[in-house]
């Protein structure tokens, strides 16, 4: 069942086969894309990304928003809240999610969980690269499971966040 | 005040307004059409446009950093998303410590919305 030969074998079919082999073909999942790596992405860490990020889901501490509270604390610059992993995460993991290998069909998309483990904080001016890799890709009852795993090291080599990405593609 | 095994969290309580989910995409840069066009969202079944549920898991995060007294507590933090969150509906944030080793406090928690829990088992390691 892996979706690398699933147009051929389903292009020879009669229109009627076809029909019947419609549900399949749809989840026909590639397993072989497990392990696949993408090449590093490098995301620059913006003082006024992680001001507008923090407003966006509402956060009030001030190392994220002002600059002077940041550096009384001891950091170089303001501070970007854990979550903000996705700011610099995401661009990798959008690589991956629409690589035609993998073959995730984004409209019937939706996120199934999110594990992130982080390590230094993150500041503004920090240069974050991110390298991301398929960790599975296997179905359920119709439904395909999507996951991804990042890990992402700033310029100093330390490994400030890693990620466990699982995305679930509902069955028609 | 330090947690100790069975510190409830304070609860953390929010409603996004109308247009959260567009400063959400924007802030994140994930722009699935689900969060912030509501005729496609209901064109694939939806109830309307739907809340992030890495946004709901920032609110999950924000609770936890509250609590651990900073960034620098947050160690882990990992969420099963269920059900559907929506904009301009309260969601709750509720908590607490199952243990405490070697300084790190190992916390279960729920984002709740209209009763339902749209995240649930969610699991983090606090450094205290």
């Amino acid at each position: 069942m892996v979706g690398r030969w699933r147009h051929r074998a389903v292009d020879h079919l009669s229109p009627r086969a076809r029909g019947a082999c419609y549900h399949w073909h749809l989840m026909a999942i590639n397993t072989d894309v497990i392990g696949k790596t993408y090449p590093a992405m490098t995301y620059a860490v913006g003082r006024e990304k992680i001001r507008e990020y923090a407003l966006a889901v509402g956060e009030t501490q001030p190392l994220y928003l002002d600059l002077e509270a940041a550096r009384e604390a001891g950091y170089d610059d303001l501070v970007a809240p854990p979550m903000f992993a996705v700011v610099y995460g995401l661009p990798a993991v959008a690589v991956a999610l629409f690589d035609p290998e993998v073959g995730a069909d984004f409209s019937r998309l939706v996120h199934g969980g999110q594990e992130f483990a982080w390590g230094p904080l993150v500041v503004a001016g920090d240069e974050i690269t991110t390298t991301v890799t398929v960790a599975d890709i296997s179905e359920r009852a119709g439904n395909g499971f999507f996951v991804f795993e990042s890990v992402s090291d700033n310029q100093h080599g330390e490994t400030v966040c890693t990620g466990r990405w699982s995305n679930i593609v509902r069955a028609a | 005040m330090p947690l100790g095994p069975g510190d409830e969290l304070e609860p953390l309580e929010v409603t996004p307004d109308k247009y959260l989910t567009v400063r959400y995409a924007g802030a994140s840069g994930d722009f699935n059409p689900i969060h912030i066009d509501a005729d496609f969202a209901a064109q694939v079944g939806l109830p309307g446009k739907i809340l992030h549920g890495l946004y709901s898991m920032a609110q999950v995060a924000r609770a936890l950093t509250d609590a651990g007294g900073g960034p620098q507590s947050l160690r882990r933090l990992s969420v099963q998303f269920r059900g559907m969150g929506l904009p301009e509906h309260e969601l709750t944030v509720t908590g607490s410590v199952r243990e405490i080793n070697d300084g790190v406090a190992t916390l279960e928690a729920t984002c709740e919305q209209n009763g339902k829990r749209i995240i649930r088992n969610a699991e983090a390691e606090l450094q205290l």
